[in-house]
């Protein structure tokens, strides 16, 4: 079973060579297949010039000694391609000032394009270092030769080797040396990396490359594209997610809106759209009124009556029934621990559904060109979207280009990018090049929401009031199930094939003797929205009733909750953690726990106020960013108004790449984590949500915003992930806080002051 | 036909008179800085100065510009000190809103050189940042403060699109 991850990481070192070439007159450096199923030649040179690499690592350097890097990850807000590429420069010894980036297109030689699940870094940073390292070589060779000194005696220092008694820049070596050289995947294993203490750009201060034009409106994004002869169109979301067929329509009305051209049903072989319209105007302004202004009738999907209350009641069934679902872990034996206990408490906790509310509406502008269908648009996972938009269009794969824009915010939402398929069909439909731009209530029609969740939990404890073993089982709406099926294992009993992103978290790092998870797919919220990843996907949801239950069984057993955790965080078996991503396993998480215990404790309380805690390791159990997370809240005893105050995180992520990036990161997934915790839900109403513009739903604004205190311990590990595992623990601290407080327990998220007045 | 002025410089159009600014600027003038959010006003991230003024142009009717001055992010001309404390303090994440954010800031320090933390709260919590980089979009202001008054000298929106 291959993961997403590692169809991504497609620079497997066992099968792949480096090469360092020189192709009109610059110096071309990058991974390529070992052998090809053409016979690739084996001369670097040529094969640079053909481009027959893959360049997800892939660079160059001009005479002038300007060094471009590409990336093929998306820039939606984490900076990546400037952690990227100091990876790369530090190694490489380069002149930072003279480092630019592209953001390259999809080709099927580019490899696996996704950038999700807080991987980017975590997968690239051993090939790019050896990239740098293997370019920095060539650049010493070629120097040594022009330099007549030793190539021992060379060393590399901010875009120039120097030599035994004179210098020579980057650029000039490139111009006055030829570069033919190949390295093998051996030799690619063996590169001398710096150690930690000699980098100069890994993990030191620095301002993000994207930066500058995100200050003064000339970032360019999907929705600013424009195509010579586009017309523009706005689509007609149908009752329903599936199933909608459209009766009548009649446009009437809209005739008599400047500029509208026409409607047209969309027809979509790949059947990710049903019931759709596409409304086409010559201004957008005259698309949005046109579309306002006719009338269709449907008949709706089977879904059409669904609510949030049903999803959560069948879920809550579908807990209850041990029959339902496959197992995720079964550690030691809770059934017998369970008839043994002296006693058992259990507990449910829901999350509602939450809508992505990227803040760029969703949009592609596509063209179809002498048989090449081109989409310009930003997306997460061009080679899941790739193919359904050619599938839509009944093309191959090769007639269709993806060029990347900017994202207005991914989230998750933009990873598989449903939203290019209307846009080409209209295009097709009308025979002219179109930019489909969703409004807000349209995106928000479309999003692929966080399914509503329920979660059941049990724990055993035995005569002395000690814990035993712990049960859960999960049930919600499977993202994967719909969007990549592909990539699902099977249960440990093999019943089913289980959804990754939907039982992540469940993992936990605590030692149980006894601990069973049941993951179970809620078909009727499968059936009724598209399950959507979103930002910390499962965490999200699982790790919110993990961290609050937690509590709930360290107060059964009259403990400490943070003592309590730090009993069960002992780094034995296979809580060990494994090399290179998890070195030292619970221990670290146990590390940065004792680390926020000594910091909160010397904190004063006023009345109604408390500090809970809790921890997370997300975004994986094989990349784990260690964090324990107190929130100071305050409670008022009659409105009870929640008023979190501060939030304190302690982080061990590995080595730090882009810190000021990393700390960005986590400032605003922190910030997420309050805005779900507290100020998010789009309750499912007759088959959709229901809550779609800002006028009823309400993230985090300035005036809500915490206090924040983020340390990172300083660390030498392998670097992991970070764009969204700091939003899993803000919910459980401040739910943790709360019960402090009143005495409440509440287990729904949000978390309203009504729970806690009507508890 | 309706004329305004745009970053100093005049426009016309014969664009429908109910069309929100929002559209002309952005696809019949080209100056895509502004963006396009929520339609309805509450995220800001169409933000731009009307008279010196902070409007939300995706509400706001063309009709309303007629014979006024209005001034978009390009109009600042990274000239503004919110625009090198956006940079110094690496405000953008996605960077969508940003341009909202700075021409919404502008407007709090032209009349303020020197706000409180509150006015800074008071005056931003209407617009949205998804990214949620709101600790630093405060800093920065306050920075932006305090190197203006440093300069002794206040930003007028208004004098730099009659410049210009």
């Amino acid at each position: 079973m291959k993961t997403i991850k590692d169809e991504k990481n497609n620079i497997s070192l066992s099968r792949r060579r480096f090469l360092v070439g020189s192709v009109s007159g610059s110096l071309l450096m990058a991974f390529a297949p070992l052998l090809g199923a053409t016979g690739l030649s084996q001369n670097a040179q040529q094969t640079l010039k053909d481009k027959l690499f893959s360049p997800t690592v892939w660079f160059e350097i001009n005479p002038m000694g300007e060094i471009n890097i590409n990336i093929a990850r998306a820039e939606m807000g984490q900076h990546i391609g400037t952690a990227l590429a100091r990876v790369v420069a530090d190694e490489l010894g380069a002149d930072w000032s003279k480092v630019s980036i592209t953001h390259v297109d999809t080709d099927p030689k580019w490899g696996y394009m996704v950038t999700g699940g807080s991987w980017s870094v975590f997968q690239s940073f051993k090939p790019l270092s050896q990239a740098g390292a293997a370019g920095r070589i060539a650049l010493i060779e070629a120097a040594a030769k022009i330099l007549n000194c030793s190539v021992d005696e060379c060393r590399v220092e901010n875009g120039a080797v120097i030599g035994k008694d004179s210098a020579i820049s980057f650029g000039d070596i490139v111009a006055k040396g030829t570069f033919n050289r190949t390295f093998t995947p051996e030799e690619i294993g063996n590169l001398p990396l710096k150690p930690a203490s000699q980098r100069t750009l890994v993990g030191k201060s620095s301002s993000a490359l994207d930066i500058p034009a995100k200050t003064n409106g000339s970032a360019v994004y999907g929705i600013d594209v424009e195509l010579e002869g586009m017309v523009y169109a706005r689509p007609i979301i149908p009752p329903t997610r599936y199933g909608s067929k459209i009766k009548a329509v009649d446009d009437s009305a809209a005739k008599k809106i400047k500029g509208y051209i026409g409607y047209h049903k969309l027809q979509d072989p790949s059947e990710n759209l049903q019931g759709w319209i596409a409304v086409e105007a010559d201004t957008y302004y005259g698309a949005i009124k046109a579309a306002d202004a006719i009338k269709v009738s449907y008949q709706a999907g089977e879904r059409a009556k669904v609510s949030e209350a049903d999803i959560l009641k069948e879920g809550e069934r579908l807990v209850a029934d041990k029959n339902e679902g496959g197992l995720f872990i079964d550690d030691g034996d809770f059934t017998a621990a369970s008839e043994k206990a002296a006693k058992t408490i259990d507990a449910i906790y829901r999350t509602h559904t939450v809508l992505h509310f990227a803040l760029e509406p969703v949009n592609a502008t596509v063209e179809e060109k002498n048989g090449q269908w081109h989409i310009y648009t930003g997306n997460q996972w061009q080679s899941l979207t790739l193919p359904a938009i050619a599938k839509a269009l009944q093309v191959t794969d090769e007639k269709v280009v993806m060029h990347q824009q900017y994202l207005g915010g991914g989230f998750g939402r933009r990873l598989f990018g449903d939203y290019a398929i209307p846009a080409v069909l209209t295009s097709k439909a009308i025979g002219k090049p179109v930019k489909m731009v969703f409004t807000r209530e349209d995106d928000s029609g479309f999003d692929q929401p966080r399914s509503p969740s329920v979660v059941s939990f049990k724990a055993s404890f035995d005569k002395t009031n000690k814990f035993t073993g712990m049960e859960h089982a999960l049930a919600a709406g499977w993202p994967t199930l719909t969007m990549a099926p592909g990539f699902m294992p099977e249960s440990l009993d093999k019943k089913i094939k289980i959804d990754m992103f939907s039982t992540s978290g469940a993992d936990h790092w605590y030692s149980m003797d006894n601990h069973r998870v049941r993951a179970i797919n809620n078909k009727l919220a499968q059936e009724t929205i598209l399950p959507g990843w979103l930002r910390s996907v499962g965490q999200g949801w699982i790790v919110w009733g993990l961290e609050s239950f937690i509590d709930e069984i360290a107060h059964q057993a009259k403990a400490d909750p943070i003592d309590f955790r730090l009993s069960m965080l002992d780094g034995l078996g296979k809580q060990a953690g494994k090399a290179p991503e998890s070195v030292g396993g619970a221990k670290r998480l146990a590390n940065v726990l004792t680390l926020l215990k000594k910091k909160v404790s010397t904190v004063k309380l006023a009345k109604n106020e408390a500090i809970g805690v809790a921890v997370s390791a997300g975004q994986e159990k094989t990349m784990p960013a260690w964090m324990a997370c107190a929130a100071h809240v305050h409670v008022e005893p009659d409105s009870k108004k929640i008023t979190v105050k501060k939030l304190t995180m302690m982080v061990d992520a590995g080595v730090i790449v882009h810190p000021d990036g990393a700390l960005a990161q986590v400032q605003g997934s922190m910030l997420w984590g309050t805005s779900m915790a507290l100020h998010e839900q789009s309750p499912i109403e007759n088959g959709q949500v229901s809550k779609v513009n800002l006028n009823t739903y309400s993230p985090l604004r300035m005036n809500d915003v915490p206090e924040l205190d983020i340390e990172f311990v300083d660390s030498k590990e392998f670097p992991v992930g970070l764009g969204e595992p700091g939003v899993v623990s803000i919910a459980p601290a401040i739910a943790n806080a709360i019960f402090q407080i009143t005495g409440v327990r509440v287990r729904d998220l949000p978390i309203t002051s009504e729970a806690i007045k009507n508890a | 036909m309706i004329k305004f002025k745009l970053n100093g410089k005049e426009v016309t159009t014969t664009a429908d008179a109910n069309t929100p600014l929002l559209w002309i600027i952005r696809d019949e003038l080209g100056f895509k800085g502004t963006k396009f959010g929520c339609g309805i006003g509450m995220c800001g991230a169409c933000t731009l100065h009307l008279d010196g003024a902070a409007i939300r142009s995706c509400s706001f009717p063309l009709l309303g510009a007629e014979n006024k001055n209005i001034t978009t992010i390009e109009g600042l001309e990274n000239n503004h000190p919110l625009q090198k404390t956006w940079i110094e303090e690496q405000v953008p994440q996605c960077g969508y809103c940003q341009s909202g954010q700075i021409m919404q800031a502008a407007t709090l320090l032209a009349s303020n050189p020197s706000p409180s933390d509150q006015e800074i709260v008071d005056h931003m919590s209407g617009n949205l940042c998804r990214c949620m980089a709101y600790v630093r979009i405060k800093s920065a202001i306050k920075n932006a403060a305090d190197s203006m008054s440093a300069e002794v000298q206040t930003f007028d929106p208004r004098a730099t699109t009659q410049q210009s």
